[in-house]
């Protein structure tokens, strides 16, 4: 992994195109401190190649089968790898970018451009420049605005869970965790349960308590419990506790 | 332009209904004066003639006073004075009328009866005077409630013109880029495939520039078209397009709008192809029946993919044009079986172009 005293930049490269992969590829044969570990041709490669090699350097194309450029990010979760995106033609992504200095290149790729991003990457590697923001933050950035998520991917190891919003009954914040409950299995995820939140529709998903994200179409009904406290109880049985901030939402939405 | 003389055809319409008034003159005039019928007719029906031609005026008066904009008082002071005036001017013609038809008739009642019948003459001149004021705000109500109509009508033509140059113009970014970069990664390894690709891209531009000027293509240009952009697109994800044809001799010569399916084929490889790690199929069948054509696009798509930025933009797109162009006369239908996404058109058969 040493080249003597200098350690080699280990990067792979992410993209369903193979003349989008070749064109990269080409540009990094010119640097002998950079080796390509590998080439991913969509999302899930991607997210268990990075999890098992663990590189320094990740080009990660927006547009791609099964999960895209923003998935793999959020399942590679806060790592050291420095990433950079590739994306053809994407206002948001581009503008999200730009707000959270994230290093991208726009296709065609340029060699100066390339040169200059991955300049950039190795300051990053080595200290020198701030770290990647939050995945889940950019994401959403990225996102049209109005728009809503309407699936949530979650990596077990090197294994990637894929599951459509409207299946989640509820989420459930664990310190720096949430808990998804659906169809009765649990999946753990690194994210804040607001950054959720605000992903979500709040159309079909409420936040009833500090700890509690719920989908509302499987709010069975709503008991008192205790002296000016709710609980809800949802269509599969689990009851979960509703703060009275969170009683008051129920009731403007109820109310609507 | 006064509504009565424009178009001039409506000036006899206008005497006619003057008619039964002059009856009613005439009515008046035998029980005020106590004179006979025929004298009160040939009494009657001149001044009517003559009034008719008096109140026309009114129309100038009422259209420099608008109703919505002009004062109480201004209006019944205007309308007042108009209407004094005219009845003034009808009964001095009625002085004259009587001297001119009865002055050689000794034997005429209305020459001396003729002062009872000014009251007459000048309460039918004021009501009269004030009706066709009524009749001339309902005119000019209407003409507003007409340009306004037509002004609507144009601006909506001129938005639908607008949005669909756009989208004859438009070609997607992302596949302009995406060919570009292929064609620089092509310029290192394989030059003379860059080219090939370069010309592929040229030809589908150039197609493309040329057909928006168009406002109707033969099928069969269209579809040369799409095999023109699949052919690009085939550089660009190799053997994961997979394209088939099915399209009956007889619809090859139909007449449709350019660039209808294109956007279809386009949607196929976007949202179907490219989020398929295999690849996947597009099937393209078109089929004629009596004054019908059926065409359908159909693609292999991931169903759990997530739905797409774009997606729908296209489809709705072609959804409107067809609905411009052929209003109900036209079907679009979408489809999903298993991991098949079909678009289904139905459209009239038209030799020529639609309207």
């Amino acid at each position: 992994m040493t080249n003597g005293a200098e350690r080699k930049i280990r990067a792979v490269i992410v993209d369903d195109e193979e003349l989008a992969r070749q064109i990269l590829r080409e540009y990094l044969g010119a640097h002998p401190n950079i080796e390509l570990i590998a080439e991913c041709a969509n999302g899930f490669e991607a997210v268990k190649t990075v999890a098992e090699q663990k590189p320094d350097l990740v080009f990660l194309d927006i547009q791609m089968p099964k999960l895209d450029g923003f998935e793999v990010l959020e399942l590679m979760g806060t790592g050291s790898a420095a990433v950079i995106f590739v994306t053809a033609y994407d206002n948001h992504a581009i503008r999200a970018f730009d707000v959270h200095a994230v290093d991208y290149l726009l296709k065609p790729i340029g060699r100066e451009r390339f040169e200059a991003a991955l300049h950039r990457a190795s300051e990053r590697l080595s200290g020198k420049a701030p770290a990647m923001p939050p995945a889940p933050d950019l994401a959403a950035a990225a996102r049209p605005p109005s728009q809503y998520l309407d699936r949530i991917p979650v990596r077990d190891g090197v294994r990637v869970y894929i599951i459509p919003v409207a299946k989640l009954d509820y989420a459930e914040a664990q310190d720096d965790y949430i808990e998804l409950h659906a169809e009765g299995k649990k999946y753990l995820k690194q994210q804040t349960i607001s950054s959720l939140e605000a992903a979500l529709d709040p159309a079909r998903f409420l936040r009833i308590h500090r700890s509690y994200l719920v989908n509302l179409e499987r709010v069975a009904r709503i008991e008192p419990y205790a002296k000016e406290s709710h609980v809800a109880v949802l269509s599969n049985g689990a009851t979960l506790s509703v703060s009275r901030a969170g009683y008051a939402r129920l009731r403007a939405f109820l109310d609507r | 332009m006064h509504p009565v003389f424009s178009p001039i055809r409506r000036l006899p319409l206008y005497l006619l209904a003057w008619i039964p008034l002059a009856f009613l003159l005439a009515y008046l005039f035998s029980i005020a004066g106590g004179v006979s019928g025929r004298e009160s007719a040939m009494l009657a029906f001149p001044l009517c003639l003559i009034y008719a031609f008096v109140c026309l005026d009114a129309w100038y008066l009422t259209r420099v006073t608008p109703l919505a904009r002009s004062g109480f008082a201004r209006l019944v002071l205007t309308h007042l004075a108009g209407a004094i005036f005219a009845t003034e001017l009808w009964v001095l013609s009625a002085r004259f009328l009587v001297k001119l038809l009865f002055a050689g008739d000794p034997a005429s009642l209305m020459r001396i009866r003729f002062p009872a019948e000014v009251p007459v003459i000048v309460a039918m001149g004021v009501m009269l005077y004030l009706l066709a004021v009524a009749f001339y705000y309902v005119v000019l109500a209407l003409q507003a409630s007409q340009q306004a109509e037509a002004r609507f009508m144009e601006a909506r033509m001129l938005a639908r013109d607008a949005e669909l140059k756009a989208l004859k113009a438009q070609v997607n970014p992302h596949f302009l880029f995406n060919s570009l970069n292929s064609i620089s990664a092509l310029a290192g390894s394989d030059p003379a495939k860059a080219r090939e690709m370069c010309i592929l891209l040229a030809d589908f531009l150039r197609r493309t520039l040329g057909l928006g000027e168009k406002a109707t293509i033969p099928l069969e240009e269209e579809l040369s078209l799409i095999r023109a952009f699949l052919a690009v697109e085939k550089v660009r994800f190799g053997s994961r397009v997979r394209m088939q044809e099915e399209i009956a001799p007889e619809v090859l010569q139909v007449k449709v709008p350019p660039l209808l399916l294109q956007p279809l084929v386009e949607n196929a490889v976007l949202h179907g192809i490219a989020n398929l790690i295999e690849g996947g199929d597009i099937r393209l069948r078109a089929t004629g029946d009596g004054g019908w054509v059926t065409i359908v696009v159909e693609n292999t798509y991931d169903p759990d993919a997530p739905a797409r930025r774009r997606n729908g933009v296209g489809l709705a797109n072609v959804r409107q044009r067809l609905e411009t162009r052929y209003g109900n006369k036209a079907t679009f239908a979408i489809a999903t079986e298993e991991n098949w996404f079909r678009v289904t058109l139905g459209l009239p058969k038209f030799a020529e172009e639609p309207s």
